[in-house]
């Protein structure tokens, strides 16, 4: 008995839908179509046409207030790109607690206000870098951990590190160390925060003002670039 | 002891006498049509045939030309790039060496040769052996072009054993690609491993400044020091001298 049911159901789940459904699922998508905020093939924001734009921030109380929202609530892209990585682990556990700062994990650069440059980055993972940077939405802000990201630390004479990051992506707030503890990184969070507040972290307008500068640095390294020049 | 191989050693310095005296065993095993538990092959060579004469190792492709025992359990032996194949394939299948530990290369830009380095291990009675073998390496005129792109009448090239080992194709592309050495037939051998877009010299060969290099590409931060440690160490220690 039981298999009979089975076997409608699948009868019924499977194979193409029937002429009614069709028409209701063209409905559908001819409905979204309509619908203001459904995607537009000539919104060149969401194709990555364009150049990034400056945003100029607000003036007076609105922005202070806006700072303040986002000191408090810093959502860190889970991207380790070196050896930096593994201090930013014991930063969640409950003796450092970075949540105190209202300092996060998130998944994706979209979620993501900070990026953390975790120690040496190599040509390959300064591709990524580069794309999720871009991928990341404004405000964002940079903080960059160790001696390599800094001078290129003990990977200085490398064939394929980079030396400095800041040639290629801006950053806000340096830690030094070889690694740093995670007590100096929640430092480096605070004094981000404190930056932020005073209405200091404005780096992602900066790389929108010297767009073609941070390219030309970039595609030098990067030989075989092959993705768009506006990936975000 | 295992005897499903066709020799059996006790100590490493056996087994020299053994791979060198080779030649002479197995004619001696066809002259005698014995199994392949040949008594023969276990015993020390005579002191006197110990040196291989020049004739024989025409004859027979396993010549073994240096030889260097390090310790109970480790030797290197050097051979001909042509009868290096076929060593490896005799130590794998005859003497019991079935692990390739590492294969990798040697610059030795002076004497215009790289030293490619098979290590081999026994997990019967844990003994590595290191086959060692100098293949002429390109001329520092065509070294500069990109591997692909270099005559491969004057390429260093090297016979693939990627047949014998799966996981020596990983190591004849890293060769490739970091030593410019080719190894013609191996798998994916001309894609780039782990570089991304690399078009200069291959960096792990020596005429590759990397110092050069970096500071040319990368943007050096100025003000960078460094400290001899011996004079630094000095300083601290007899600051008054």
């Amino acid at each position: 008995m039981s298999t009979d049911i089975n076997k409608e159901d699948t009868q019924t789940q499977g194979g193409q839908p029937s002429g009614d459904q069709q028409e209701s699922i063209r409905q559908v998508v001819e409905a979204m179509g309509e619908y203001p905020g459904a995607a537009d093939a000539s919104d060149p924001q969401l194709f990555c046409e364009a150049r990034p734009k400056v945003e100029k921030p607000f003036r007076g109380v609105f922005e202070k207030f806006l700072n303040w929202a986002r000191a408090n609530s810093l959502w860190v892209l889970g991207f380790g790109t070196g050896c930096g990585a593994i201090e930013l682990r014991p930063l969640m556990t409950s003796r450092f607690d970075a949540s105190r700062f209202g300092v996060a994990g998130r998944a994706t650069p979209r979620q993501s206000s900070v990026f953390i440059i975790g120690g040496y980055a190599s040509v390959k993972t300064l591709k990524r870098i580069v794309r999720s940077y871009e991928q990341m939405q404004n405000p964002k802000f940079v903080i960059a951990l160790g001696s390599c990201t800094i001078n290129g630390g003990m990977y200085w004479d490398s064939y394929n590190t980079i030396n400095r990051i800041d040639q290629y992506i801006p950053v806000d707030v340096y830690i030094t160390g070889c690694m740093p503890r995670p007590e100096a990184i929640l430092a480096g969070f605070v004094k981000l925060q404190e930056l932020i507040k005073a209405g200091r972290g404005e780096k992602a307008n900066e790389y929108a003002e010297h767009f073609d500068w941070y390219k030309a640095n970039q595609k030098k390294v990067i030989k075989d670039w092959d993705m768009p020049d506006y990936n975000w | 002891m295992n005897t499903s191989y066709q020799y059996s050693y006790t100590n490493i310095e056996e087994l020299l006498d053994i791979l060198i005296e080779k030649g002479s065993v197995e004619k001696k095993l066809n002259a005698q049509s014995v199994d392949q538990q040949a008594p023969a092959a276990r015993e020390p060579a005579p002191a006197a045939t110990e040196q291989a004469s020049p004739a024989a190792e025409q004859q027979h492709p396993t010549a073994i030309g240096r030889r260097q025992v390090q310790s109970s359990d480790l030797a290197f032996v050097t051979v001909a790039p042509e009868a290096a194949r076929h060593l490896i394939l005799d130590l794998r299948d005859r003497f019991g060496f079935t692990h390739l530990v590492l294969l990798t290369a040697v610059d030795y830009i002076e004497e215009g040769k790289f030293l490619l380095t098979y290590l081999l291990h026994n997990y019967e009675l844990h003994h590595d052996i290191g086959v060692q073998v100098p293949i002429v390496r390109d001329s520092a005129e065509t070294a500069g072009d990109r591997p692909a792109e270099a005559d491969p009448d004057t390429a260093a090239s090297m016979e693939s054993i990627h047949d014998l080992w799966a996981q020596a194709g990983t190591y004849q592309r890293e060769l490739k690609e970091m030593f410019g050495i080719d190894f013609p037939g191996s798998p994916r051998v001309d894609e780039p491993f782990i570089l991304e877009g690399w078009d200069e010299v291959p960096p792990m060969r020596r005429e590759f400044d990397t110092k050069q290099y970096s500071e040319t590409t990368y943007f050096p931060r100025p003000g960078r020091s460094t400290n001899d440690p011996a004079d630094y160490m000095r300083q601290k220690l007899y600051p008054k001298e």
